[in-house]
């Protein structure tokens, strides 16, 4: 702030480097972006270095070990991807309304009615052939999830009812529905321990990507990132709700239909959640219950934000994050850690990240602009 | 279908009314907390992870020293160090509250459950009750009257709030720096210590309330613990117009209504139990399409707040 006034400062080699030209300057913005983020990871990930230290555990084999159960092996590397394909999707929940300016925290909402309407659609057609059995469960899961988010949207626009809570008091409400439905009308009666509903069979299960032992899932939230950058920075509709998040009057001044670009967005939002929680149905569970709640929607938020609520962002982010759930195992097994130091860990580098979007515009050479 | 008991059917609203009582302390303290962090011109979202902390560190001081005040103490103090954290991550330039508030209710769950670990075992010293049904000879009366004695501390601390709110120097401080942070910083206050102040007071009385679930009701620490209590009784605080006394009044309302679904299930209906359970979240929501309006900001809204702007 107070570098802005008074006379420029000398500028240094690469300020210099980069603030030649128009290039340079996008160059440096772009820089920022990076730059900062990386910075708060790796203060988050000392931080809970230290964190670990009290406890009496070596920080470097807290490192080595996240390492080697995130990107070490090759079997490792299969299970981040694995873990990354629903965070892409629920991010997308997230990052999505954002551009609307809008805080949406409930995809693990629309995840779990996600699955339960694809669930339900594949019981309805069982003597269906697979493929058309997938195609009614994507579609089920997707009309779910979004009409769930949609509903927080349409709250917000017609009501003035603010989205982060509605959003996050409908996860409640999701899980209710789905403990209920589990444990009441959709049980299987065989299942004793766990109430699920019953399995959607073997043969509509949707396999892994060939070579790989990562199922489909991934290549859909990869596909499903690259439509929403593609939606938000290439079309008319994401410059118009571009313009929205940036200004709701001008927006309103020339003409645009703010009610519309909420609920459209929004509806998109959750069809993403939703698309997720029917893969972690038909790749992963086989069936609906309580194990779905696993902490994917919430992670998510954390995956937009770091991700700058970029779409593209998302796909580095959420195999980053991805990366850390697969090596909680490992650290429970090596080091003695308990389950929730990856909760730890995520809530760390989620408060680094907001504290360092103070950071933005302080290094002058990184931003390239005149100082 | 299970017997009721000697008063039949009666037990059902016996047990809402004493279900209330007991369910709505945590939501009247966090109320409370957030009705202070709020007036200030902030909204604090973590509470959800500071009443999952108060829970668990509640418990283990409760446990270690063998005095469950302390352990209230000890869940206050924590709840206020969130609230430091909190305020002094929002006090920095371009950083936005309601995210800083989700952060910190993903790190305050993750961490309670890492450092709660140890204490899903062992039994901690509970908070004792005051026993208010001794005229009766029924069961179900006595029980839904065995009242805890943070509830009416929280019962006490509404008036006192609004008295203090309305007519203390203290009071007006906050009030200002709620409505017009040029105005406070014109008056020569620092707006983000008057801000830090008032939400780790709110952290403080949330950290508390966390303390009563883990100590009282349901009395044991598990992860499972806190499900949304936090954050529903942030919407509550709008819901009551950010004045204590309704935010006393709005919590026992929710407290009845989490209590209707175990209450059913006592007297053996039990078909919509988990459905029931989302009734304090249906109302809230029920109650907020209800109140707020696209067109007008809410009456009694601090002007500062970000999310009613």
């Amino acid at each position: 702030m107070k570098a802005d006034v008074g006379a420029p400062l000398a500028p240094s080699g690469l300020g210099q480097l980069l603030r030649l030209p128009a290039y340079g300057r996008k160059v440096g913005g772009a820089a920022e972006f990076v730059v900062i983020p990386a910075l708060a990871l790796a203060a988050s990930l000392v931080l809970f270095g230290i964190f670990v230290a009290l406890f009496g555990k070596n920080p470097l084999d807290l490192y080595f070990y996240m390492y080697q159960g995130a990107f070490g092996t090759w079997f490792s590397w299969q299970n981040t991807l694995t873990r990354a394909a629903p965070l892409i999707l629920t991010a997308l929940c997230t990052a999505l309304p954002a551009q609307l300016g809008m805080v949406i925290i409930g995809g693990e909402g629309a995840l779990l009615i996600g699955a339960l309407s694809a669930t339900g659609a594949a019981l309805a057609l069982e003597s269906a052939p697979p493929l058309f059995v997938d195609l009614a469960m994507a579609a089920a899961g997707m009309v779910g999830g979004g009409l769930w988010i949609m509903l927080s949207g349409a709250l917000r626009h017609y009501r003035g009812v603010n989205e982060t809570i509605s959003s996050l008091l409908l996860v409640y409400i999701a899980l209710a529905i789905l403990n209920y439905l589990v444990e009441g009308p959709m049980r299987d009666p065989t299942s004793l321990n766990k109430p699920s509903t019953r399995e959607i069979g073997a043969d509509n299960m949707i396999g892994s990507i060939p070579g790989l032992d990562v199922h489909w899932g991934f290549a859909f939230g990869i596909i499903a990132a690259l439509l929403a950058y593609v939606l938000i920075y290439h079309t008319v509709f994401g410059f118009a709700a571009r313009v929205a998040g940036g200004n709701i009057r001008a927006a309103k001044v020339v003409g645009l239909n703010v009610g519309k670009l909420i609920l459209v967005i929004c509806f998109l939002a959750g069809a993403a959640a939703g698309l997720a929680g029917m893969m972690e149905v038909a790749a992963v569970q086989g069936r609906t219950n309580a194990n779905l709640a696993a902490g994917y929607g919430f992670a998510g938020i954390l995956v937009a934000f770091l991700a700058r609520q970029n779409p593209l962002a998302v796909i580095p982010v959420s195999i980053l994050l991805g990366g850390i759930g697969a090596s909680g195992g490992l650290l429970q097994r090596r080091l003695g850690l308990p389950d929730a130091s990856v909760l730890v860990l995520e809530g760390v580098i989620f408060v680094m990240v907001l504290a360092s979007d103070s950071l933005y515009g302080r290094f002058g050479f990184l931003r390239g602009k005149a100082a | 279908m299970a017997d009721p008991g000697a008063i039949g059917y009666w037990t059902v609203p016996l047990a809402v009314l004493g279900g209330a009582i007991r369910v709505s302390t945590p939501f009247l303290f966090v109320s409370l907390g957030e009705c202070i962090t709020e007036r200030s011109g902030r909204i604090n979202l973590g509470l959800e992870g500071t009443l999952v902390m108060g829970a668990m560190s509640g418990y283990g001081v409760s446990y270690l020293t063998g005095s469950p005040w302390l352990g209230v103490l000890a869940a206050g103090a924590t709840g206020a160090a969130m609230g430091a954290l909190h305020a002094a991550i929002c006090g920095l330039p371009r950083v936005n509250d309601i995210a800083v508030g989700i952060a910190l209710m993903l790190f305050g769950t993750g961490l309670a459950f890492y450092l709660g670990k140890p204490l899903i075992e062992p039994t901690a010293a509970r908070l004792p009750s005051i026993d208010f049904g001794w005229w009766s000879n029924v069961p179900q009366v006595r029980a839904a009257l065995r009242i805890n004695a943070l509830f009416l501390i929280g019962v006490a601390l509404a008036p006192v709030l609004v008295w203090a709110l309305r007519t203390t120097r203290w009071g007006l401080i906050v009030r200002t720096a709620g409505e017009s942070a040029d105005a406070a910083r014109a008056m020569g206050y620092s707006v983000n210590l008057i801000r830090l102040r008032a939400t780790m007071l709110g952290g403080f009385l949330g950290g508390i309330g966390g303390s009563f679930l883990s100590l009282y009701y349901p009395g044991s620490w598990n992860e499972g613990l806190s499900s949304g209590q936090g954050i529903t009784a942030v919407a509550l605080v709008i819901f009551a117009r950010w004045n204590p006394m309704l935010c006393l009044a709005a919590s026992i309302l929710f407290g009845g209504a989490a209590a209707l679904g175990p209450a059913l299930q006592s007297v053996g209906i039990n078909q919509a139990y988990h459905l029931f359970n989302a009734a304090p979240y249906i109302l809230t929501l029920l109650i907020m399409i209800a109140t707020c309006s696209p067109k007008r900001t809410l009456v009694g809204a601090p002007a500062e707040l970000s999310i009613t702007r």
